[in-house]
Protein backbone atom coordinates (compact mmCIF):
# COMPACT_ATOMS: atom_id res chain seq x y z
CA UNK A 1 0.00 0.00 0.00
CA UNK A 2 1.11 3.47 -0.82
CA UNK A 3 -0.90 6.87 -0.49
CA UNK A 4 -0.38 8.48 -3.93
CA UNK A 5 -1.01 12.69 -3.43
CA UNK A 6 -2.93 14.49 -6.33
CA UNK A 7 -4.86 17.04 -7.40
CA UNK A 8 -8.07 16.08 -9.32
CA UNK A 9 -10.50 18.44 -10.38
CA UNK A 10 -8.64 20.93 -8.44
CA UNK A 11 -8.68 19.57 -5.34
CA UNK A 12 -6.12 18.13 -3.28
CA UNK A 13 -6.41 14.31 -2.54
CA UNK A 14 -4.42 11.92 -0.61
CA UNK A 15 -5.46 8.15 -1.22
CA UNK A 16 -4.30 4.59 0.41
CA UNK A 17 -4.07 2.15 -2.57
CA UNK A 18 -2.59 -0.85 -3.30
CA UNK A 19 0.78 0.00 -5.44
CA UNK A 20 -0.74 -1.64 -8.64
CA UNK A 21 -4.15 0.19 -8.85
CA UNK A 22 -4.51 2.35 -11.88
CA UNK A 23 -5.61 5.48 -12.01
CA UNK A 24 -8.78 4.75 -12.76
CA UNK A 25 -9.44 2.14 -10.20
CA UNK A 26 -7.99 5.56 -8.14
CA UNK A 27 -10.13 7.52 -9.82
CA UNK A 28 -13.46 5.68 -9.83
CA UNK A 29 -13.17 3.06 -6.57
CA UNK A 30 -11.47 5.28 -4.74
CA UNK A 31 -12.90 9.01 -5.69
CA UNK A 32 -16.10 7.52 -6.83
CA UNK A 33 -15.67 9.56 -9.71
CA UNK A 34 -17.39 7.18 -12.41
CA UNK A 35 -17.58 9.74 -15.29
CA UNK A 36 -14.30 8.12 -16.26
CA UNK A 37 -14.99 5.06 -17.91
CA UNK A 38 -13.13 1.89 -18.36
CA UNK A 39 -14.24 0.39 -22.15
CA UNK A 40 -12.01 -2.34 -23.85
CA UNK A 41 -9.27 -2.25 -20.40
CA UNK A 42 -6.69 -2.57 -23.37
CA UNK A 43 -5.47 0.88 -24.28
CA UNK A 44 -7.31 1.27 -27.72
CA UNK A 45 -10.66 2.44 -26.97
CA UNK A 46 -10.09 5.74 -24.87
CA UNK A 47 -13.03 5.43 -22.90
CA UNK A 48 -10.98 6.51 -20.13
CA UNK A 49 -9.22 10.30 -21.33
CA UNK A 50 -8.37 11.99 -18.75
CA UNK A 51 -5.59 14.94 -18.54
CA UNK A 52 -2.84 14.69 -16.29
CA UNK A 53 -0.91 17.70 -15.91
CA UNK A 54 -2.62 19.12 -18.87
CA UNK A 55 -1.78 15.83 -21.35
CA UNK A 56 -4.95 13.70 -22.31
CA UNK A 57 -3.60 10.09 -21.58
CA UNK A 58 -5.87 6.54 -21.01
CA UNK A 59 -5.98 6.63 -17.08
CA UNK A 60 -6.08 2.22 -17.48
CA UNK A 61 -2.51 2.40 -18.83
CA UNK A 62 -1.56 4.58 -15.99
CA UNK A 63 -0.70 3.52 -12.58
CA UNK A 64 -1.78 5.71 -9.51
CA UNK A 65 1.42 5.86 -8.02
CA UNK A 66 2.88 7.32 -11.35
CA UNK A 67 0.61 10.47 -10.77
CA UNK A 68 1.42 11.38 -7.52
CA UNK A 69 1.81 14.72 -7.50
CA UNK A 70 0.27 14.81 -10.58
CA UNK A 71 -3.07 17.58 -11.47
CA UNK A 72 -5.85 15.28 -13.07
CA UNK A 73 -8.66 16.48 -14.84
CA UNK A 74 -11.56 14.52 -15.12
CA UNK A 75 -14.84 14.95 -16.79
CA UNK A 76 -16.35 15.67 -13.53
CA UNK A 77 -14.00 18.60 -13.48
CA UNK A 78 -14.38 21.01 -16.60
CA UNK A 79 -17.93 22.23 -16.61
CA UNK A 80 -17.88 25.58 -14.25
CA UNK A 81 -21.07 24.99 -12.21
CA UNK A 82 -24.00 24.58 -14.42
CA UNK A 83 -22.18 26.03 -17.16
CA UNK A 84 -21.02 23.49 -19.51
CA UNK A 85 -17.69 23.47 -20.88
CA UNK A 86 -17.59 24.47 -24.62
CA UNK A 87 -16.67 20.60 -25.78
CA UNK A 88 -19.80 19.49 -24.07
CA UNK A 89 -21.90 22.08 -25.26
CA UNK A 90 -20.84 21.60 -28.64
CA UNK A 91 -21.46 17.79 -27.91
CA UNK A 92 -24.83 18.17 -26.77
CA UNK A 93 -26.09 20.82 -29.78
CA UNK A 94 -24.39 18.48 -32.60
CA UNK A 95 -25.77 14.92 -31.34
CA UNK A 96 -22.60 14.09 -31.12
CA UNK A 97 -23.23 11.00 -28.70
CA UNK A 98 -25.94 8.23 -28.70
CA UNK A 99 -24.81 5.66 -26.16
CA UNK A 100 -22.58 7.88 -24.58
CA UNK A 101 -20.09 5.25 -23.19
CA UNK A 102 -17.27 6.67 -24.99
CA UNK A 103 -18.09 10.41 -24.89
CA UNK A 104 -16.50 11.21 -21.52
CA UNK A 105 -12.88 9.75 -23.11
CA UNK A 106 -13.96 11.47 -26.48
CA UNK A 107 -14.56 15.01 -25.02
CA UNK A 108 -11.47 15.05 -22.78
CA UNK A 109 -9.43 13.98 -25.93
CA UNK A 110 -11.06 16.67 -27.89
CA UNK A 111 -10.06 19.44 -25.25
CA UNK A 112 -6.44 18.47 -26.19
CA UNK A 113 -6.89 18.18 -29.63
CA UNK A 114 -8.42 21.74 -29.69
CA UNK A 115 -5.61 23.01 -26.99
CA UNK A 116 -3.06 21.40 -29.23
CA UNK A 117 -3.83 22.99 -32.58
CA UNK A 118 -5.86 26.13 -31.52
CA UNK A 119 -7.53 27.76 -34.82
CA UNK A 120 -5.56 25.18 -37.32
CA UNK A 121 -8.74 22.25 -37.05
CA UNK A 122 -10.00 20.82 -39.69
CA UNK A 123 -12.18 17.99 -40.08
CA UNK A 124 -9.27 15.70 -41.84
CA UNK A 125 -7.22 16.33 -38.68
CA UNK A 126 -10.19 15.99 -36.23
CA UNK A 127 -10.75 12.42 -37.70
CA UNK A 128 -7.18 11.59 -37.48
CA UNK A 129 -6.71 12.86 -34.17
CA UNK A 130 -9.64 11.12 -32.94
CA UNK A 131 -7.98 7.52 -33.48
CA UNK A 132 -7.47 6.65 -30.28
CA UNK A 133 -11.06 6.79 -29.51
CA UNK A 134 -13.47 4.15 -30.29
CA UNK A 135 -17.26 4.98 -30.68
CA UNK A 136 -19.59 2.19 -31.37
CA UNK A 137 -22.81 4.08 -32.09
CA UNK A 138 -22.39 7.26 -34.43
CA UNK A 139 -20.12 6.60 -37.09
CA UNK A 140 -18.38 9.86 -35.75
CA UNK A 141 -19.82 12.02 -38.01
CA UNK A 142 -21.40 14.25 -35.23
CA UNK A 143 -18.71 13.63 -33.07
CA UNK A 144 -16.32 15.30 -35.51
CA UNK A 145 -18.72 18.28 -36.41
CA UNK A 146 -18.91 18.77 -32.45
CA UNK A 147 -15.42 18.75 -32.52
CA UNK A 148 -15.23 21.76 -34.88
CA UNK A 149 -17.97 23.59 -33.40
CA UNK A 150 -16.05 23.42 -30.40
CA UNK A 151 -13.08 24.49 -31.57
CA UNK A 152 -14.61 27.59 -32.52
CA UNK A 153 -16.15 28.04 -29.38
CA UNK A 154 -12.95 27.87 -27.45
CA UNK A 155 -11.22 30.39 -29.42
CA UNK A 156 -13.74 33.00 -28.60
CA UNK A 157 -14.06 32.14 -24.73
CA UNK A 158 -10.54 32.21 -24.69
CA UNK A 159 -9.82 35.70 -26.66
CA UNK A 160 -12.92 36.75 -23.90
CA UNK A 161 -10.87 36.14 -21.28
CA UNK B 1 -2.41 -7.32 -12.46
CA UNK B 2 -0.82 -9.04 -9.63
CA UNK B 3 0.59 -7.88 -6.96
CA UNK B 4 3.56 -5.15 -7.34
CA UNK B 5 5.81 -2.83 -5.24
CA UNK B 6 6.00 0.36 -6.87
CA UNK B 7 8.89 2.89 -7.07
CA UNK B 8 10.26 6.13 -8.10
CA UNK B 9 13.56 6.87 -7.95
CA UNK B 10 15.08 10.14 -9.04
CA UNK B 11 18.33 8.92 -10.49
CA UNK B 12 19.76 6.47 -12.60
CA UNK B 13 21.81 5.08 -9.94
CA UNK B 14 19.07 5.17 -7.31
CA UNK B 15 17.05 3.07 -9.66
CA UNK B 16 20.02 0.35 -10.18
CA UNK B 17 20.67 0.25 -6.56
CA UNK B 18 16.70 -0.78 -6.43
CA UNK B 19 16.58 -3.16 -9.05
CA UNK B 20 19.86 -5.22 -7.28
CA UNK B 21 17.48 -5.43 -4.06
CA UNK B 22 14.87 -6.42 -5.64
CA UNK B 23 14.30 -10.55 -6.67
CA UNK B 24 11.85 -9.94 -10.12
CA UNK B 25 11.71 -6.26 -10.87
CA UNK B 26 11.07 -4.33 -14.26
CA UNK B 27 11.72 -0.95 -15.02
CA UNK B 28 8.77 1.06 -16.18
CA UNK B 29 9.49 3.79 -18.73
CA UNK B 30 6.17 5.07 -20.03
CA UNK B 31 4.46 1.72 -19.75
CA UNK B 32 2.05 1.58 -22.60
CA UNK B 33 3.73 -1.88 -23.24
CA UNK B 34 4.68 -3.25 -19.67
CA UNK B 35 1.40 -2.03 -18.28
CA UNK B 36 -0.89 -3.81 -20.47
CA UNK B 37 1.39 -7.22 -20.08
CA UNK B 38 1.35 -6.73 -16.40
CA UNK B 39 -3.00 -6.31 -16.38
CA UNK B 40 -3.06 -9.65 -18.50
CA UNK B 41 -1.04 -11.28 -15.88
CA UNK B 42 1.44 -12.16 -18.49
CA UNK B 43 4.29 -10.18 -16.30
CA UNK B 44 4.24 -10.45 -12.52
CA UNK B 45 7.30 -8.31 -11.08
CA UNK B 46 7.75 -8.23 -7.88
CA UNK B 47 8.95 -4.84 -8.04
CA UNK B 48 8.53 -2.01 -10.87
CA UNK B 49 10.57 0.78 -11.04
CA UNK B 50 9.50 3.62 -12.45
CA UNK B 51 11.99 5.68 -14.77
CA UNK B 52 9.66 8.33 -15.54
CA UNK B 53 10.70 11.39 -12.79
CA UNK B 54 14.44 11.38 -13.64
CA UNK B 55 15.31 14.18 -14.79
CA UNK B 56 18.77 13.37 -16.81
CA UNK B 57 16.68 10.67 -18.44
CA UNK B 58 14.85 13.49 -20.18
CA UNK B 59 15.88 15.69 -22.88
CA UNK B 60 16.97 16.27 -26.63
CA UNK B 61 20.64 17.48 -27.95
CA UNK B 62 21.69 18.42 -30.84
CA UNK B 63 25.63 18.59 -31.12
CA UNK B 64 27.37 18.87 -34.74
CA UNK B 65 25.57 15.84 -36.39
CA UNK B 66 24.95 14.14 -33.92
CA UNK B 67 21.42 14.06 -32.56
CA UNK B 68 20.82 12.49 -29.00
CA UNK B 69 17.83 11.70 -27.47
CA UNK B 70 17.92 10.95 -23.73
CA UNK B 71 15.95 8.02 -23.17
CA UNK B 72 12.91 8.92 -21.71
CA UNK B 73 11.78 11.71 -23.67
CA UNK B 74 8.22 10.65 -24.49
CA UNK B 75 7.07 10.65 -28.31
CA UNK B 76 5.27 13.55 -28.05
CA UNK B 77 8.03 15.73 -26.97
CA UNK B 78 10.51 14.21 -29.33
CA UNK B 79 7.49 14.51 -32.58
CA UNK B 80 7.73 18.53 -31.35
CA UNK B 81 10.96 18.78 -30.88
CA UNK B 82 12.41 21.44 -33.05
CA UNK B 83 16.41 19.68 -33.50
CA UNK B 84 14.42 16.60 -34.40
CA UNK B 85 12.64 17.98 -36.62
CA UNK B 86 15.49 20.14 -38.51
CA UNK B 87 18.21 17.45 -37.79
CA UNK B 88 16.09 14.09 -38.73
CA UNK B 89 12.71 14.95 -39.88
CA UNK B 90 11.79 11.34 -40.84
CA UNK B 91 12.00 10.42 -36.86
CA UNK B 92 9.56 13.21 -36.22
CA UNK B 93 7.45 11.49 -38.91
CA UNK B 94 7.88 7.94 -37.52
CA UNK B 95 7.04 8.96 -34.17
CA UNK B 96 3.79 10.99 -35.33
CA UNK B 97 2.33 7.62 -36.93
CA UNK B 98 3.67 5.50 -33.62
CA UNK B 99 0.45 4.76 -31.70
CA UNK B 100 -1.88 7.28 -30.89
CA UNK B 101 -1.94 11.05 -29.48
CA UNK B 102 -2.49 9.35 -25.86
CA UNK B 103 -0.20 7.08 -25.71
CA UNK B 104 2.12 9.29 -27.21
CA UNK B 105 1.86 11.56 -24.40
CA UNK B 106 3.46 8.55 -22.23
CA UNK B 107 5.15 6.27 -24.36
CA UNK B 108 9.16 6.71 -24.57
CA UNK B 109 12.09 5.70 -27.07
CA UNK B 110 13.47 3.51 -24.43
CA UNK B 111 10.76 2.21 -23.26
CA UNK B 112 10.10 1.06 -27.60
CA UNK B 113 13.27 -0.25 -27.95
CA UNK B 114 14.11 -1.68 -24.38
CA UNK B 115 10.82 -3.90 -25.99
CA UNK B 116 12.04 -4.25 -29.10
CA UNK B 117 8.99 -5.51 -30.55
CA UNK B 118 9.19 -7.07 -33.73
CA UNK B 119 6.90 -4.45 -34.98
CA UNK B 120 7.58 -1.31 -33.54
CA UNK B 121 8.96 1.87 -35.54
CA UNK B 122 12.21 2.92 -33.88
CA UNK B 123 14.29 -0.21 -33.77
CA UNK B 124 13.95 0.58 -37.90
CA UNK B 125 15.08 4.17 -37.62
CA UNK B 126 18.32 3.20 -34.84
CA UNK B 127 19.02 0.51 -37.33
CA UNK B 128 18.99 2.36 -40.84
CA UNK B 129 20.48 5.47 -39.09
CA UNK B 130 23.43 3.47 -37.54
CA UNK B 131 22.82 5.08 -34.35
CA UNK B 132 24.30 4.08 -30.78
CA UNK B 133 22.60 2.82 -27.75
CA UNK B 134 23.82 4.57 -24.38
CA UNK B 135 23.40 2.96 -21.30
CA UNK B 136 24.51 3.41 -17.65
CA UNK B 137 27.27 0.97 -18.30
CA UNK B 138 27.85 1.38 -22.03
CA UNK B 139 27.43 2.48 -25.73
CA UNK B 140 25.93 -0.36 -27.97
CA UNK B 141 25.61 -0.34 -31.65
CA UNK B 142 22.26 -0.82 -33.29
CA UNK B 143 23.24 -3.72 -34.83
CA UNK B 144 24.37 -5.13 -31.48
CA UNK B 145 21.74 -4.23 -29.72
CA UNK B 146 18.75 -5.53 -31.57
CA UNK B 147 19.12 -9.32 -30.89
CA UNK B 148 15.61 -10.85 -32.19
CA UNK B 149 11.82 -10.83 -30.95
CA UNK B 150 11.57 -8.99 -27.96
CA UNK B 151 15.62 -9.23 -27.09
CA UNK B 152 18.43 -6.83 -27.03
CA UNK B 153 21.91 -6.93 -25.16
CA UNK B 154 20.24 -5.15 -22.50
CA UNK B 155 21.87 -7.01 -18.92
CA UNK B 156 19.83 -7.12 -15.65
CA UNK B 157 19.59 -4.21 -14.05
CA UNK B 158 21.17 -2.18 -17.22
CA UNK B 159 19.39 0.98 -18.18
CA UNK B 160 19.07 2.72 -21.25
CA UNK B 161 19.99 6.18 -20.66
CA UNK B 162 20.21 7.92 -24.55
CA UNK B 163 20.02 7.07 -28.31
CA UNK B 164 22.90 9.43 -30.39
CA UNK B 165 21.79 9.18 -33.91
CA UNK B 166 24.47 10.83 -36.88
CA UNK B 167 22.50 12.83 -38.96
CA UNK B 168 21.52 11.24 -42.45
CA UNK B 169 22.21 13.23 -45.58
CA UNK B 170 18.89 12.11 -46.72
CA UNK B 171 16.43 9.37 -44.57
CA UNK B 172 12.76 8.53 -44.70
CA UNK B 173 10.16 6.44 -43.47
CA UNK B 174 7.50 4.51 -44.56
CA UNK B 175 4.70 2.41 -42.93
CA UNK B 176 1.65 -0.10 -43.88
CA UNK B 177 -0.04 0.87 -40.35
CA UNK B 178 -2.08 -1.26 -38.50
CA UNK B 179 -5.15 0.30 -38.11
CA UNK B 180 -6.29 -1.26 -34.80
CA UNK B 181 -2.44 -1.78 -32.94
CA UNK B 182 -1.17 1.17 -34.92
CA UNK B 183 1.71 -1.12 -34.82
CA UNK B 184 3.83 -1.81 -38.67
CA UNK B 185 2.38 -4.45 -40.85
CA UNK B 186 5.60 -3.37 -42.73
CA UNK B 187 7.55 -0.17 -42.76
CA UNK B 188 10.97 0.83 -43.82
CA UNK B 189 13.77 3.32 -42.85
CA UNK B 190 16.10 4.43 -45.65
CA UNK B 191 18.94 6.36 -45.09
CA UNK B 192 22.32 8.14 -47.11
CA UNK B 193 24.86 8.84 -44.76
CA UNK B 194 26.46 11.67 -44.80
CA UNK B 195 29.60 9.56 -46.10
CA UNK B 196 27.32 8.12 -48.77
CA UNK B 197 26.85 5.02 -47.38
CA UNK B 198 22.95 3.53 -47.78
CA UNK B 199 21.14 1.69 -44.88
CA UNK B 200 17.79 0.36 -45.28
CA UNK B 201 15.74 -1.17 -42.54
CA UNK B 202 12.78 -3.07 -42.43
CA UNK B 203 10.19 -3.61 -39.05
CA UNK B 204 7.47 -6.03 -38.94
CA UNK B 205 8.86 -7.89 -41.56
CA UNK B 206 11.14 -10.74 -40.36
CA UNK B 207 10.48 -13.19 -37.85
CA UNK B 208 14.01 -12.65 -36.30
CA UNK B 209 13.03 -9.01 -35.63
CA UNK B 210 13.76 -5.24 -37.25
CA UNK B 211 16.54 -6.17 -40.30
CA UNK B 212 18.53 -4.15 -42.86
CA UNK B 213 17.66 -5.29 -46.42
CA UNK B 214 20.63 -5.68 -48.43
CA UNK B 215 19.34 -5.98 -52.00
CA UNK B 216 17.52 -2.67 -51.83
CA UNK B 217 20.31 -1.03 -50.08
CA UNK B 218 22.28 -2.51 -53.20
CA UNK B 219 19.80 -0.90 -55.67
CA UNK B 220 19.81 2.20 -53.79
CA UNK B 221 23.23 2.50 -54.05
CA UNK B 222 23.49 2.43 -57.87
CA UNK B 223 20.18 4.38 -58.30
CA UNK B 224 19.05 6.80 -55.48
CA UNK B 225 15.05 6.58 -56.73
CA UNK B 226 11.89 5.09 -56.12
CA UNK B 227 11.81 3.45 -59.17
CA UNK B 228 15.46 1.60 -58.93
CA UNK B 229 13.56 -0.86 -57.07
CA UNK B 230 11.19 -1.91 -59.68
CA UNK B 231 12.83 -4.66 -60.41
CA UNK B 232 14.19 -6.09 -56.61
CA UNK B 233 12.58 -8.75 -55.18
CA UNK B 234 12.27 -9.57 -51.60
CA UNK B 235 12.34 -13.42 -50.62
CA UNK B 236 9.34 -14.81 -48.69
CA UNK B 237 11.14 -16.49 -46.45
CA UNK B 238 11.75 -16.31 -42.57
CA UNK B 239 9.12 -13.52 -42.61
CA UNK B 240 6.28 -13.01 -40.66
CA UNK B 241 2.91 -14.01 -41.55
CA UNK B 242 -0.17 -14.24 -39.71
CA UNK B 243 -3.99 -13.23 -39.85
CA UNK B 244 -3.13 -9.66 -40.88
CA UNK B 245 -0.58 -10.83 -44.16
CA UNK B 246 1.46 -13.38 -45.43
CA UNK B 247 5.11 -13.37 -45.84
CA UNK B 248 4.74 -12.85 -49.53
CA UNK B 249 2.51 -10.16 -49.12
CA UNK B 250 4.89 -8.23 -46.72
CA UNK B 251 7.72 -9.18 -48.63
CA UNK B 252 6.10 -7.05 -51.40
CA UNK B 253 5.22 -4.45 -48.43
CA UNK B 254 9.09 -4.33 -48.14
CA UNK B 255 9.76 -3.41 -51.27
CA UNK B 256 7.23 -0.54 -51.82
CA UNK B 257 7.82 0.76 -48.20
CA UNK B 258 10.90 1.47 -49.35
CA UNK B 259 9.92 2.88 -52.77
CA UNK B 260 7.59 5.59 -50.67
CA UNK B 261 10.00 5.88 -48.39
CA UNK B 262 12.87 6.85 -50.94
CA UNK B 263 9.66 9.26 -52.60
CA UNK B 264 9.59 10.95 -49.05
CA UNK B 265 13.54 11.29 -48.55
CA UNK B 266 13.73 13.31 -51.46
Amino acid sequence: MSTVKLTVNGKAVAVDVEDRTLLVQLLRDHLNLTGTHVGCDTSQCGACVVHVDGRAVKSCTMLAGQADGASVTTIEGIAKGDELHPMQAAFRDNHGLQCGYCTPGMIMSAIDIVHRHGGELDEPTVRHELEGNICRCTGYHNIVKAVLDAAGRMKVSQAAE
Amino acid sequence: MYQTTYHRPSSVDEAVALFGKSSEAKFLAGGQTLLPVMKQRLAAPSDVIDLGKIKELQGVELSGDVLTIKAGTTYFDIMQNADVKKAIPAIAYLTSVLGDPAVRYRGTIGGSIANNDPAADYPAALLALGATVKTNKRSISAEDFFQGLFTTALEDGEIITAVSFPVPAKAGYEKMRHPASRFALTAVFVAQTKSGEIRVAATGASQSGVMRVGAIEAALKANWSPSALDNVSIPASGLLADIHGTAEYRANLVKVMAQRAVAAAG
